[in-house]
């Protein structure tokens, strides 16, 4: 039987994350395929509207990474972001989400292997949870399923 | 022990001063509703309107919901929780705190209509009471229930049903705020596996029909647009799918997060009696545990969305 490849969608900020995506390639660091990412000016910008609708369209996972606090480009962004990630990440575990859909780091634009390794981990992570069957709407009009 | 006819009047008298004194152009209260066991809002601009507020214990309706809507001077006929959701809405500069004039009053805790009806499905034409009980009487009988047995469930953990700290003045002998929630069944919950969880609740909305009237009765939702009626992007279908509702119950939760005070109206408003409140105190225990937070109860306190510390805790984070 083939592995379970699973679709994540990865919300990165603009000034590290993504930043460290693009050196991880730039570098010829291998890692995995499976995320489609969507590029925020900040964490801060990240609505947990995004996160369920992620899921709601059938998404496996759904990574959220931006700058270290401290360092946010906008001063104080992922300050705020974070606190809202305690109660959003424990909201949606406590309610039944299995705990490694739903990943959290910060990367900075320097941290190529760090992003390396994170984005193995959290593919893993995905992966042992399996396909999201109840997260997702029952009828998908415009899933990922199609842009896989 | 002061008669509700006693409240009454007091509120009353309180609401005509203001009135004449120009301290309030209009007073938010409650008066008697068209049926038994129901009050209706009450909105007194004159001295003859002020006749027909009163206090009961089917005042459950949280007033505090109407002053966003208001630009002008309003008192506030309010209990302890509509007194913190008045904060609530002042510390998040929706209403101006020198336009707002809270009427406190003790409170007993309000009753749950649809927990009586249960218990007493015969047609009641009147409902009287006392402090320790609620007569209902109807066609050829009469019976009287145990005010503490048919109690709302928020209003079992209130802390704080007296307004004191923040209301202008207070009405009716003090109570006193009864022993907080302790999450118990959260906590008995966050043990069982996350299909356990899940199961428990989207069993708890079921039966939603996403009509809104939470959202509606909800004094902290004042969103000149609502996320569920935006329509570019849609973020929750219109249909009945069991995810929409889902999505709907948790990111309405999430909305309140830090900032709702259990005032119950949420299900109060509901017509399918769904326990939504439990969504919230997912969030509510989250708060109290990580940042020592409850909301509403001084006017100089920051909400915990709304600022951070550097060193604020969140292990999760890789
Ligand atoms: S929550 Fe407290 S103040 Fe509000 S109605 Fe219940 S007992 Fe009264
Ligand atoms: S009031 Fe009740 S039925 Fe209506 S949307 Fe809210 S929870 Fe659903």
């Amino acid at each position: 039987m083939s592995q379970f490849e699973p679709k994540i969608v990865a919300f990165f900020c603009n000034w590290c994350t993504y930043g460290a995506a693009d050196l991880a390639g730039v570098s010829r660091l291998d890692y995995p395929p499976n995320f489609r990412v969507v590029r925020l000016p900040c964490t801060g910008r990240l609505n947990p509207k995004y996160i369920l609708e992620a899921f709601k369209l059938g998404a496996d996972g759904v990574w959220v990474s931006g700058c270290h606090p401290g360092d946010c480009h906008y001063i104080s962004g992922n300050y705020y972001a974070r606190r809202k990630f305690v109660l959003l990440h424990h909201m949606l575990e406590a309610i039944g989400l299995e705990p490694g859909r739903l990943n959290f780091s910060w990367i900075s634009s320097a941290e190529a292997t760090k992003f390396q390794e994170v984005a193995k981990d959290v593919v893993e992570k995905v992966r042992a949870c399996g396909p999201n069957i109840n997260f997702r709407k029952a009828e998908l009009e415009l899933g990922l399923s199609e842009v896989a | 022990m002061m008669s509700l006819e006693e409240i009454s009047q007091k509120i009353q008298a309180s609401a005509k001063r203001l009135l004449a004194e120009g301290r309030a152009e209009v007073v938010i209260g409650y008066r008697r509703g068209t049926t038994p066991l129901t009050v209706a809002p009450h909105f007194a601009r004159t001295a003859e309107d002020c006749d027909q507020l009163v206090w009961s214990s089917f005042a459950k309706i949280n007033l505090a919901t109407y002053l966003p809507k208001y630009p002008g001077k309003v008192a506030l006929v309010a209990k302890g929780c509509d007194a913190r959701s008045a904060v609530g809405q002042v510390v998040e500069n929706q209403v101006l705190r020198e336009n707002l004039y809270i009427i406190g009053v003790a409170c007993n805790g309000m009753v749950d209509v649809e927990r009586i009806l249960a218990g007493e499905p015969r047609p009641a034409f009147e409902a009287t009471e006392d402090q320790a009980t609620i007569k209902l009487s109807g066609e050829g009988w009469i019976t009287s229930l145990a005010r503490e047995e048919v109690l709302r469930r928020n209003c079992r953990v209130c802390v704080s049903r007296t307004p004191s700290a923040t209301a202008d003045e207070v009405i009716g002998d003090q109570t006193e705020p009864l022993s907080a929630d302790d999450f118990a069944d959260l906590k008995e919950l966050a043990g069982r596996s996350p299909a356990d969880k899940l199961a428990y609740f989207k069993g708890l909305v079921k039966e939603c029909l996403r009509c809104y009237a939470c959202r509606n009765a909800c004094p902290l939702c004042y969103c000149p647009v609502c996320f569920v009626d935006e329509t570019r992007p849609q973020w929750l279908g219109k249909s009945q799918d069991e995810m929409d509702t889902f999505t709907f119950h948790v990111l309405r939760a999430f909305h309140c997060a830090g900032r709702c005070t259990s005032c119950g109206a949420c299900e109060t408003a509901c017509p399918m009696d769904i326990k939504l409140r439990e969504f919230n105190r997912v969030l509510e225990s989250e708060v109290q545990k990580d940042w020592q937070y409850t909301p509403g109860l001084t006017w100089d306190q920051k909400p915990p969305l709304t600022t951070y510390r550097p060193d604020d805790e969140a292990e999760f984070i890789k």
